[in-house]
């Protein structure tokens, strides 16, 4: 049976050439970073060309990338930061989208608690943030605006560029929340003005447990750790070299294979889009053109999700859904609400997540598996036999 | 959160699916904004449960309760599928993990409603206890 990873917005396939990178961080160059004999200086210069990797491609300076230990803590330790900061000012006002990821929103949440005031910005039914939304909501006491790059479920991109330039001209700091984008589109953080950028390596084929924030020069965002010099002060521990290597080599070879990673991913999934949408009461989630190249995202009316997935898991093809069973609280997934979707739909929707190392054969096999799975499913459902007898189809 | 091999079993192969379309019985218990709804057919002779169908829509152990409830009340009196508690079908799955427990209350429900229209079809008179609807037994059935 042929077996299909495409759930490559939950993590990716370690590169070859980032193990290749990680190695001699993990056997010979066991050296601490900060220590001033060789194999110490060794790894210190590790991190700091892993430091200019990232950073370069991203458009940023090098001392403008600190590492973290993924993504997560580099949500919560910009916007923490960047409020406590702002707070000193009397910036007590937060702008953000409805759909961002749980660590943005349940860490904008944590800060209502604390006297902030938080502005949800509306999606919309395509899924995309509008800038002049964010103009609109910019009040005198606004701290921030933080508004992720691309969404992890429907993938959708956010006209950071444009927002980026609204929060420029108002004087208010930007963060964006970049995990699903970056390695997956062309960024930079100069260019589009952002201020501050999370990230996590195996999102784009780099080692778990390693991620990064970029924050602007200037920002004199509060030390997250203390007890060490590490991360210019701000971020105390022995640096994970080996992981920094990971992840540095895993974004450069993203980086220089953008163009034709797009193109190659941005077939299949249309391939794969136009495949599934054969299928009767199916429909996309999310802009179907402002979308990460490799995100499909769909909703069959009358199935539920994690039955779709664990057959689907049978037949060898792992995805992953946002129905509430998936999400392990009752609720379906706050983006398809957040894009109107009603929870009965929700709770059927199939997100497939490719990389450019599925093939064809690949898709067309998930498009030849969907079809019997679905079929199946409905022809055991009450709901299905409610949807056909309101249709008047029985 | 990990199933048991039963319940997969049940799940990919689930026993007793379909409908009766001269059921004596039908309950339906659950609602598609919770994600979850099951649909029980019985037939009934003599007071014992000569078949039994159902219809799910939910997740996998939605579908898993529904083939092991069905599977414990066939050839059953009616007066025995109504003592079928929530537990024994867990129990019979060897285990639920916790978040999927009231997919398991859905069942015996089901299982209930069904018998309760038996009843109510064929003038057959019963303590209303037996019946009560407890609407909040599991919190996410928002009202609609």
């Amino acid at each position: 049976m042929m077996q299909v990873y495409a759930d490559n917005a939950a993590t990716t396939k370690l590169s070859e050439t980032a193990l290749k990178a990680m190695m001699p961080y993990l056997t010979d160059t066991y050296g601490n970073a900060s220590s001033l004999y060789r194999i110490g200086q060794e790894a210190h210069h590790g991190v700091q060309a892993a430091r200019a990797a990232v950073a370069s491609a991203l458009g940023a300076d090098t001392n403008e990338i600190y590492f973290t230990s993924g993504g997560s803590e580099a949500d919560n330790w910009a916007i923490k930061g960047v409020a406590e900061l702002m707070a000193k000012k009397g910036k007590k006002h937060i702008i953000t989208s409805a759909f961002e990821h749980h660590a943005v929103l349940h860490t904008v949440k944590k800060l209502e608690e604390q006297g902030f005031r938080i502005t949800y910005l509306p999606v919309y039914e395509n899924g995309i943030v509008k800038a002049e939304d964010v103009k609109n909501a910019i009040c005198d006491d606004t701290a921030l605006v933080t508004i992720m790059y691309a969404n992890n479920e429907i993938g959708t991109i956010q006209p950071v560029s444009e927002i980026g330039a609204v929060c420029r001209e108002k004087g208010v700091l930007f963060h964006t929340d970049a995990v699903q984008a970056v390695g997956h589109v062309a960024i930079n953080v100069k260019a589009q003005n952002i201020d501050l950028m999370s990230m996590s390596a195996h999102k784009f084929h780099g080692p778990k447990g390693i991620g990064a924030l970029y924050c602007k020069k200037g920002i004199r965002l509060p030390n997250l750790i203390e007890g060490g010099a590490q991360e210019r002060g701000r971020r105390a521990g022995t640096e994970a070299v080996y992981a920094m290597a990971g992840m540095a080599a895993a974004l450069t070879e993203a980086t220089d294979a953008l163009t034709q990673n797009t193109a190659k991913l941005t077939a299949l999934r249309n391939r794969l889009i136009d495949g599934l949408l054969q299928i009767e009461s199916s429909r996309l989630n999310g802009d179907r053109n402002s979308r990460l190249p490799g995100n499909v995202n769909i909703s069959f009316e009358g199935v539920e999700g994690e039955s779709l997935l664990l057959y689907l898991d049978m037949k060898g093809v792992s995805a992953s859904s946002g129905s509430a069973c998936t999400s392990g609280s009752l609720d379906p997934s706050h983006v398809l609400l957040a894009i109107g979707l009603p929870h009965e739909v929700a709770h059927g929707s199939l997100r497939l997540s490719l990389c450019e190392s599925n093939t064809r054969e690949e898709i067309d096999y998930i498009i030849s598996c969907v079809p019997e799975i679905i079929e199946r499913l409905r022809s055991m459902s009450p709901l299905w036999e409610k949807i056909q007898k309101e249709r008047g189809n029985l | 959160m990990e199933y048991s091999e039963k319940v997969m079993e049940h799940f990919a192969k689930p026993h007793n699916v379909g409908k009766l379309e001269d059921a004596d019985g039908i309950g339906e218990v659950g609602n598609a904004k919770c994600g979850d709804i099951m649909k029980m057919y019985i037939k009934v002779n003599d007071g014992i449960i000569t078949d039994v169908k159902f219809n799910t829509y939910g997740c996998a152990s939605a579908i898993a309760t529904s083939s092991m409830a069905t599977d414990m009340i066939k050839g059953k009196p009616v007066s025995e599928a109504l003592k079928l508690t929530n537990k024994a079908v867990v129990e019979a799955l060897d285990g639920l993990p916790a978040v999927k427990i009231h997919c398991s209350v859905l069942a015996e429900e089901a299982i209930k409603a069904a018998v309760k229209d038996y009843y109510d079809k064929n003038g057959i008179a019963y303590d209303p206890a037996l019946f009560k609807e407890d609407c909040c037994h599991y919190d996410h059935h928002h009202a609609e």
